[in-house]
């Protein structure tokens, strides 16, 4: 089959769905590429270097007519809708909500539409989520066009000619988007904030490197996991308490890049006049949720605007296509991954597989129906969270009473077994004669003295105190001495054999001890 | 020749010598001084003992003393630092037989003393040694405690003797290190009553049963029974406890020896004795005491070996375990920025301290964090690995106790076990079914990535599986330890 790109007919659009990278992969997997003269001109590809990769150039009428898949950056126009046929696979971006009518053509036309947007966000589908791909892009560019607006370093500097403190960057928004803007934020040096409704993020967001904004809020919060990765819309309350913390913190930050948005809905406003108002000349403020309306009030769709107190807001919506060269690089190999899956036998044709989850996910159109929106998949996106239990935090009181009765506890403890001890010393001593007990009270305070001393030997130690309690417990020669002089010729014999053995073992224990403690050595 | 009371001082000496002795392991730097505050105790001890009136046979002791002295010397001076386990366990031996010998000969004694009571002898005729003197002013009662204590002393001892020589050979890999009970034929049957513990409870019953005919006047072939069966119930008992449990053994057997010297100590109203036996006892028994806690697990049970009876199956481990080469893992070990190493008993067999210790000084070099977490029963004996560790002169404060840095596997980068298995098992965790469940073990799976280094699939000592090695961050790294390191020296730059 035939795969092919066309230029792209947007204004403003510098990428291209096809590179000579993702044409040369497209090959392996049996397919013939097909791109419209001019197409990859603007992201940096000629026609030479698609030729150079074994991709036919046609002209664009023809790329329509002969290609059996076409693959876009951006929604067909109606004219371009206009020019599928029947049976033709179009993948692309295509914004199924917002693009019903669009979506009538196609259907009406019998094309199978595959939308870019419509990947679903599981693992398994990461590859072809160009969603992400094109805002990792974008969160990257957003902080470069704030640094290019910014009469400012990024970073602190302390020089001959005088102190510059460094930046402070606020991303609202952890997503995609937002954290490649911490990261890129950080890595300028600049002292960056980052704000997110979701408090699980919070750990994403310092791993960046960026300070988690912590709103003091209770709210039984929706777990993320719940609706695929995104944000949910939040409660009034929850809201208000949010701008209140925006309002505390517009005079201090330079710059603002806001990347909150929900997928279907228009952006929230999060950064309202009077915060615009309240920072300081020469701030920054890039809304990347400009395309549907912006977060801050004040943004203008593709425009740059400068307030009265001297506050730049960039509302590009383009940012991908402004790195057009790395993005097509990125997009056409989520393209290509998309038709890896689309290919199983790696044949050059398509099986358009209803039953498998990213594919039914992302079709909008098929066989002349429209099947936009998909069920839910069938995998869950991301495994629920845990809810996790925070261990109880005792009050000061709370606190003291435990205390006080593990003491109790303790004592009683420690008395019984004092109480128990001295009836059993009471009655061996009515019944044993007086010469044991006097040897009895030295062995109990031995036991007592060796239970003391013992607790405190540090564990890397216990080797070498078994050495020495070894070596120690040769102090049996003592008891073989002593009966050494005996008239028996057995006594002497077995107790020569005992002085014998005793000595190995004195010698031998106290001589190992040794070499062990002498390897203990400090860095 | 010294007085009675000089002896006594030089007692006194001696036992505070040992008491320090001891007390001066409670850190590295102090306990260089320690053993030699033992040593010093020792020399004190025997010098006066053999200067005290009424030793004779002197040139005999010289012998005995030089000759020991010198075997010991001879062994503990040669033997490899891994090897350290047997050797403190067969030492155990020693004492626990000397002390089966002390006891039968007070014995004899007791019954030639008697005997030339009962023909009217004079006791400055007898000519007696110090302890026979003694044995000759005992009245009746007093030898009826004798006799407990000889009993006592002679039945701890030769448990003490056979239960080190079989701890020894487990340890040295002679016997197989797998629990094991004799099993008699009725054990087939149905009713399996004399088998494993029956058995050991007979012959402990036996045991008191030969004691009392002692007690009342049988003669001395009762002793020299129970030394045999207690030799083996000695030998018996330690062969049903798993080679996982030697560190305990060896401990439990350190405090019987120390127990056998004390009761030594009563039968010849030697007070040093006492006093040094009854430290030596309790430490042992502190000691274990310890471990099983580290262990989790119920001293009784150890000791009566093999594990405690647990409910229902294991549970079942998903995935498979990846294997991983030298480049591998030195590529992760260059990225990494804290290292983690634990040892465990397979670093000990493969003698790779050397080399574990020369990957450290590299990774260090590097400004990298490298720690070792030890695990209180890592090895064969308690401190196995510190020892081990130090022998290799790896610097002993990045060597971590497991409460010590258990907390920190989160923020590392990379984990390295060498060699150990159930010490870093999840299961006693996550698997309230696991044989080792509850046991504390060192939580390595939270670090971003663990090489495991193992000679094979196989399992651990305690013979269960191991769902650490299935783990997502988890590779192994196959092959003997020292092997594997020296492989994988050259490629850390």
């Amino acid at each position: 089959m035939r795969i092919g790109a066309p230029k792209e007919s947007a204004a403003g659009e510098a990428r291209v769905a096809m590179t000579p990278q993702s044409a040369r992969d497209l090959q392996k997997l049996g397919y013939e590429c097909l791109i419209e003269k001019g197409a990859g001109e603007k992201a940096g590809f000629t026609d030479a270097a698609y030729q150079e990769a074994g991709v036919k150039v046609v002209t664009g009428a023809n790329l329509w007519k002969e290609a059996d898949i076409v693959a876009k950056v951006q929604p067909p126009s109606e004219a371009e809708a206009k020019k599928l046929k029947e049976g033709q696979t179009l993948i692309s971006f295509f914004w199924p909500a917002q693009n019903g009518a669009l979506m009538e053509t196609a259907k009406a036309q019998g094309a199978n539409v595959i939308a870019m947007d419509m990947v679903p966000r599981i693992s398994r589908a990461q590859k072809m989520d160009a969603l992400s791909s094109m805002a990792n892009i974008a969160g990257y560019r957003a902080v470069i066009e704030a640094g290019n607006n910014f009469g400012r370093f990024f970073t602190g500097q302390i020089t001959a000619a005088g102190k510059v403190p460094p930046a402070k960057v606020l991303v609202i928004g952890a997503g995609v988007a937002g954290l490649a803007a911490i990261g890129t934020a950080t890595s300028l040096g600049a002292i960056t904030y980052a704000f997110d409704v979701r408090p699980e993020v919070a750990e994403q967001i310092e791993s960046m490197g960026a300070q988690f904004v912590y709103l003091d809020f209770e709210e039984t919060s929706q777990d993320g996991a719940a609706t695929g990765g995104y944000a949910a819309p939040s409660s009034p309350e929850f809201r208000e308490k949010q701008l209140e913390k925006f309002r505390e913190l517009a005079p201090e930050v330079d710059i603002v890049i806001t990347t909150a948005l929900i997928p279907g809905r228009d952006a929230p406003v999060l950064w309202t006049q009077d915060m615009v108002e309240a920072m300081k000349p020469g701030s920054v403020i890039v809304d990347l949720a400009a395309e549907r309306g912006g977060n801050c009030e004040l943004t203008v769709k593709d425009q740059k605007i400068v307030t009265d107190n001297g506050v730049t807001i960039v509302g590009y919506t383009d940012f991908p296509s402004r790195m057009a060269t790395q993005s097509s690089l990125l997009y056409s190999t989520n393209v290509r991954h998309m038709m890896t899956d689309l290919t199983p036998a790696k044949d050059g044709q398509v099986v358009h597989n209803m039953e498998d989850d990213v594919i039914r996910g992302a079709t909008v159109t098929h066989g002349g129906d429209i099947t936009w929106p998909p069920p839910p998949p069938k995998v869950p996106a991301i495994a629920a969270q845990p809810k996790k239990d925070k261990p109880k935090e005792l009050t000061v009181e709370e606190r003291r009473a435990k205390e006080k009765a593990d003491f109790a506890d303790a004592t009683k403890r420690q008395v019984t077994l004092l109480v128990v001890g001295a009836a059993v010393m009471l009655m061996i001593g009515a019944y044993a004669p007086e010469s044991f007990m006097s040897h009895f009270i030295v062995f109990a305070l031995a036991c007592f003295v060796g239970f003391q001393v013992i607790w405190n030997v540090s564990h890397a130690l216990h080797t070498p105190l078994m050495a020495v309690t070894n070596a120690i417990s040769g102090i049996i020669v003592v008891g073989a001495l002593l009966q050494i002089g005996a008239s028996s010729l057995l006594v002497v014999l077995l107790s020569f054999v005992g002085v014998l053995i005793a000595s190995i073992n004195i010698v031998g224990g106290f001589q190992v001890t040794r070499r062990m403690l002498a390897m203990f050595q400090k860095s | 020749m010294l007085s009675n009371g000089l002896v006594s001082a030089a007692y006194i000496a001696a036992s505070v010598l040992f008491i320090l002795s001891l007390g001066g392991l409670s850190n590295q730097e102090s306990a260089k001084r320690a053993v030699w505050y033992g040593i010093a105790g020792m020399a004190v001890a025997v010098l006066a003992t053999v200067l005290a009136p009424g030793v004779q046979n002197l040139w005999l002791i010289v012998v005995a003393i030089a000759a020991g002295a010198f075997a010991g010397q001879y062994v503990a001076g040669r033997v490899q630092m891994t090897e350290m386990p047997q050797l403190v366990a067969a030492l155990h031996s020693f004492v626990g037989l000397a002390a089966v010998f002390i006891g039968l000969n007070a014995d004899i004694m007791l019954s030639a003393v008697n005997e030339m009571k009962a023909q009217g002898v004079n006791m400055f005729a007898a000519d007696l040694t110090a302890f026979g003197e003694t044995l000759w002013h005992k009245d009746p009662t007093e030898v009826a405690i004798l006799k407990v204590e000889v009993f006592l002393g002679i039945f701890i001892g030769a448990v003490t003797f056979t239960g080190s020589i079989v701890a020894f050979g487990k340890l040295a890999g002679k016997i197989d290190g797998k629990p094991k009970k004799l099993m008699l034929p009725s054990d087939e049957s149905p009713v399996p009553f004399i088998s494993g513990h029956w058995l050991n409870a007979i012959s402990l019953a036996l045991c008191l049963i030969l004691g009392l005919l002692y007690f009342n006047g049988a003669g001395i072939w009762t002793m020299v029974l129970v030394a045999l069966i207690a030799g083996f119930i000695g030998w018996h008992l330690i062969m049903g406890i798993g080679g996982a449990d030697m560190p305990v053994v060896v401990s439990m057997l350190n405090s019987y020896s120390g127990w056998a010297a004390a009761a030594i100590g009563f039968t010849l109203g030697n007070d040093l004795l006492i006093v040094t036996g009854a430290l030596v006892g309790s430490s042992g028994a502190i000691l274990s005491y310890i471990m099983c806690k580290a262990m989790n697990r119920h001293f009784v049970s150890v000791i009566l070996g093999g594990f405690g009876g647990t409910q229902g199956p294991a549970q079942d481990i998903e995935g498979e375990q990846i294997a991983i080469d030298a480049d591998g893992v030195a590529a992760a070990l260059n990225e990494a920025d804290s290292v983690i190493i634990v040892p465990g008993y397979g670093m000990a067999v493969a003698q790779a301290q050397q080399s574990v210790s020369e990957l450290t000084r590299k990774l260090r070099a590097q400004g990298k964090e490298v720690r070792f977490a030890i695990h209180p029963v890592a090895g064969r004996l308690p401190g196995h690995m510190n020892v081990l560790l130090a022998e290799a002169k790896v610097p002993y404060d990045i060597v971590l106790e497991m409460d010590e840095i258990n907390d920190d596997f989160p923020k590392t980068d990379v984990v390295i076990v060498i060699g150990s298995n159930d010490i870093v098992n999840p299961a006693a965790q996550d698997d309230p079914n696991s044989p080792i469940a509850g046991m504390p073990v060192l939580e390595v799976w939270k670090a971003k990535q663990v090489f495991v280094s193992k000679r094979g699939q196989g399992t651990g000592y305690s013979g269960i599986e191991n769902p650490l090695f299935y783990k997502e961050n988890t590779r192994m790294f196959y092959g003997d330890a020292k092997a594997s390191l020296d492989n994988l020296m050259p490629k850390i730059d």
